[in-house]
């Protein structure tokens, strides 16, 4: 009842802030409408009573990653994206890869729309909630115990990779 | 109210998650900042994300949560990466445009 | 014991090709001379061997090794003394070991590696040359057969700094090669026609059958043999690359081209015996050939001015005489002059090279004279050289031609005989037109300017002095043999000894004295009446020769020019395969098809790359817009019904 309108909601929230992060000029701007829609997804995981996902991707997600999207862009004094076309244009009406890619685009979702109407397993959730932070902690300490550890080390490596690629470079080659 | 609206089932949140997507898709190639271009692929994460939580939601098992993780984790890594990457490539050519960077050019 | 003899001198080659550059110029010399002459020794012995055996069973072989098996084909390498070949082995080694000895002196001037380079070569010549006259079947005697055409190259083109002699190699060379051809034609046609290669066997075989009456396979095959000879011997038509090849250094011209390497034809026929008494129409044609290039290079030969010349087309015509013995189906007679030429040739040869070194390199008749007060031991040797090939009785030039002559007569071929007679005129004649020339009369003053430089102390004269004694021994030892050698052959001795290398044939060694002294009486007429001549136009009466020069003018002029044969060979065959080579197949073909199609190969990748690298376009967007046509692509066809 309630909660089926609540599906729509926050799905329209979630559709409209992403759409809205790829037509803002203002990176910063994208910035804070694609954490709105996070927020949206958020509110879809608990619906599929998810509640676990559902805070992690605020803490993660929202939290984390956009906050660090949100300092580069201010590190970088990220300017207006500069427009060597007319802005007014419509995005579907620009030359060269944007208009492909938006044409790409339609063509994918006609494709995806089209082949996930064609029934199969699409039928109404089942009762009965299965998700508890326990059950999670079980299942992935024990079955997905090797998937884990090895996320680890690819957050290290990450770690390692982001501090060397954003280093500056020694003085050395800044001689006259 | 409940007879409104068809009760959502799983092909609704499929849908859903194959719009948003598109939607990022479709960002990546309008955009001509790469900063909003890495966003646009945020946003292509988060739609597998709800995919997953929703079919392992009609299977009844938490494997669905359990990807969510490691596709987030995978996530952020790579926002880490692609962003020092993007100012390395900030500091040499003062510029966030991707047509700019054209070295690989013939 | 039958492979020593090529192998001795094999092994000094291999000596003196590694090592020779440097030793000193005595131990190099030594070396090859030793070879030869413990070939000659180990030769003798087998011969010594041969002849205790009982006449009919006159022969020793010995199968070294097994060279080819194919199927039902098996072909030895194997070696065989036989009357024919013992002859043969004896003279190459005997003459080939004087040979050897007066190049010690001959070519004392040379480099060190120089003189290495030469011996190595010449022994390298008298193995092969062994090879060709032992191998008892066509493929070892195929072996030596190219083998001393290789050496002649070799050795002609021995100071290949000069281009004339680089020049009269190749044409050596190629010009064998094409008698070659016809050679291996023969053989194979042969090989065909009996199944096998062994001499013996053929000979078996085609004594099966009786002589041909018309042209057929057997006429063929011998034809093409033939064919082979006239290269390698020089016979019309294939004659022209002997007189160049007087380029080589002297010893070679008296070993290669007078004793031994010219006379392979002669002896391939010789030993093919069988085979060609039953093709009556290519012995024919040989006997015709034979005598018409006796006749023709005696006339060329009676002009030229060049005392190597002279003797070189001396050989070519008593080459043809040996091939109208061949012919006439007189093998024992052809086989005695070849033994008896041998002395006297390379006698005459090696005089003309003791004159030429003394003279320090001066070749041309016109500017020699009265030699004979100060070259003696020379003049003495050459005199006698060359009153053997004139045919003066007791000498041996003069029972081996007699002997041609007279068989040719008693076999019925009249005009051959007379044709031949008149050479022998002609061969008396300019014969000794060289000894007056060179060692009689005075030096004419305008001498031309010495060539070695390293006389320049004594500008007139040089090293005049008579031949250094290991030249003076060969001169020696040869002159005794050219006289004596004869004797050998009297009363039909030799060709007796030859005989069971003939048989069984078909022709009878018919010993029909009773014309026989008128012929031997008109012979000693003709060779007296030649030297009559001689003496009138190049000795009493030098100005009548210049006279009668002046009055044949156009005649004198074809002589000279050796009847214009190389200028027609060139105009007519030479140019339009040069012509052909590098207009058809050089630019037309090569560079035209060939090359454009290499070359289009590349530019059309190169095209092509040039369109493709278009998909390069550097924009990280558009890469990412084709990755993502692929997915939609992909996914597209995963979920098609």
């Amino acid at each position: 009842m309630g909660s089926d309108l609540l599906f729509y909601i926050f799905g329209a929230v979630a559709v409209g802030a992403s759409l809205a992060v790829i037509g803002q000029r203002n990176p910063i701007y994208s910035v804070l409408l694609l954490i709105l829609s996070f927020g949206a997804l958020s509110g879809l995981y608990i619906l599929l009573d998810a509640p676990f996902v559902a805070v992690i991707q605020i803490i993660v997600y929202a939290g984390a990653i956009m906050v660090l999207f949100l300092f580069v862009v201010m590190l970088l004094n990220a300017p207006h994206e500069e427009t060597d076309y007319d802005e007014r244009v419509h995005p579907l009406l620009r030359a060269g890869p944007t208009r492909f890619g938006v044409v790409l685009a339609i063509g994918l979702i006609a494709e995806l729309w089209w082949a996930l109407t064609k029934g199969r397993e699409t039928g109404p959730f089942g009762d009965g909630s299965v998700s508890s932070v326990a059950a999670i902690g079980r299942s992935l300490f024990t079955e997905y115990s090797f998937q884990f550890e090895v996320t680890s080390v690819l957050i290290l490596v990450a770690m390692v990779g982001a501090v060397v690629l954003a280093r500056r470079e020694p003085k050395s080659e800044g001689r006259p | 109210m409940s007879g409104l609206v068809p009760t959502p089932a799983l092909s609704h949140y499929l849908i859903l998650s194959a719009v948003l997507f598109t939607i990022g898709a479709a960002g990546v190639f309008v955009r001509r900042n790469i900063i909003t271009v890495l966003l646009s692929i945020e946003i292509m994460l988060n739609a597998v994300n709800l995919t997953f939580v929703a079919v392992g939601r009609y299977r009844g098992t938490v494997d669905g949560q359990i990807i969510t993780f490691f596709v987030m984790t995978v996530a952020a890594a790579e926002a880490a990466v692609g962003l020092a990457i993007v100012i390395g490539l900030f500091r040499h050519k003062e510029s966030l445009n991707p047509d700019s960077f054209t070295a690989l050019k013939w | 014991m039958l492979l020593l003899i090529p192998l001795l001198p094999l092994v000094g080659f291999l000596l003196n090709a590694s090592f020779g550059r440097r030793v000193t110029k005595p131990v190099a010399g030594a070396i090859a001379c030793g070879a030869m002459v413990a070939s000659f020794l180990v030769s003798a012995a087998a011969v010594v061997q041969l002849v205790g055996l009982p006449a009919d069973a006159r022969a020793i072989s010995q199968q070294v090794f097994t060279w080819i098996t194919s199927g039902d084909f098996a072909v030895a390498f194997s070696l065989r003394v036989d009357p024919l070949s013992a002859v043969m082995i004896l003279v190459v080694t005997g003459i080939g070991s004087l040979i050897h000895i007066y190049s010690t002196a001959y070519m004392h001037e040379e480099r060190d590696s120089e003189y290495a380079r030469y011996f190595s070569y010449l022994n390298l010549f008298a193995a092969f040359m062994l090879v060709l006259v032992l191998g008892s079947n066509f493929l070892v005697m195929f072996v030596g057969w190219e083998g001393v055409g290789l050496c002649s190259y070799l050795l002609i083109g021995f100071w290949f700094e000069k281009k004339s002699a680089s020049d009269a190699g190749k044409k050596a060379f190629i010009v064998n090669r094409i008698g070659d051809f016809g050679f291996i034609l023969g053989v194979l046609l042969a090989f065909v026609q009996f199944g096998t290669l062994d001499f013996q066997q053929i000979a078996r075989a085609a004594s099966q059958l009786g002589p041909e009456a018309s042209f057929g396979t057997l006429s063929l095959i011998t034809l093409l043999l033939f064919v082979g000879a006239t290269g390698k011997s020089a016979q019309i038509p294939l004659y022209i690359w002997l007189p160049d090849a007087m380029e080589g250094p002297t010893p070679v011209s008296a070993l290669i081209h007078a004793a031994t390497m010219v006379t392979a034809g002669v002896y391939m026929i010789g030993r093919n015996a069988v085979l060609f008494s039953h093709a009556p129409q290519t012995l024919t044609i040989v006997a015709v050939i034979g005598v018409l290039t006796a006749l023709m290079a005696g006339t060329i030969g009676l002009v030229q001015n060049d005392i190597k010349r002279v003797l070189a087309y001396s050989t070519v015509s008593q080459l043809g005489y040996m091939f109208l013995a061949m012919g006439v189906g007189a093998y024992g007679a052809g086989i005695f002059h070849l033994y008896t030429h041998a002395f006297f040739k390379a006698l005459l040869f090696l005089g003309s090279g003791a004159v030429i070194h003394a003279l320090a390199g001066e070749q041309d008749l016109r500017h020699m004279g009265g030699l004979r007060k100060e070259l003696p031991i020379t003049y003495w040797t050459f005199l006698i050289g060359a009153l053997a090939i004139s045919g003066v009785p007791g000498l041996a030039g003069f029972f081996s031609k007699d002997e041609i002559l007279g068989r040719t007569f008693t076999s019925g071929h009249t005009i051959l005989w007379g044709v031949g007679l008149l050479t022998s005129l002609l061969t008396a004649t300019y014969m000794f037109r060289v000894v007056f020339l060179a060692f009689h009369g005075n030096r004419a003053e305008q001498a031309r300017p010495l060539h070695d430089a390293h006389d320049a102390h004594d500008p007139h004269g040089a090293h005049l002095h008579d031949a250094p004694p290991a030249m003076a021994f060969a001169l020696i030892v040869l002159a005794i043999g050219s006289v004596l050698a004869g004797y050998a052959g009297l009363g039909g001795r030799f060709e007796h000894f030859l005989e069971p290398s003939f048989a069984p044939q078909a022709v009878e060694a018919v010993a029909d004295t009773t014309g026989e002294l008128t012929l031997v009486f008109v012979s000693v007429l003709v060779a007296v009446g030649g030297i009559l001549f001689a003496t009138f136009f190049f000795w009493k009466d030098k100005a009548a020769a210049d006279r009668m020069a002046q009055r044949f003018s156009g005649l004198h002029r074809v002589l000279m020019n050796k009847y214009y044969v190389d200028e027609v060979y060139d105009a007519a065959i030479v140019q339009p395969i040069r012509i052909v080579s590098e207009y058809g197949l050089w630019k037309g073909l090569d560079v035209s098809v060939i090359d454009r199609i290499v070359n289009g190969v590349a530019e059309t990748v190169d095209g092509a790359s040039v369109l493709l690298r278009r998909l390069q376009t550097g924009s990280v967007r558009a890469y990412a817009a084709s990755l993502f046509l692929g997915v939609v692509l992909i996914l597209g066809y995963y979920l098609w019904p």
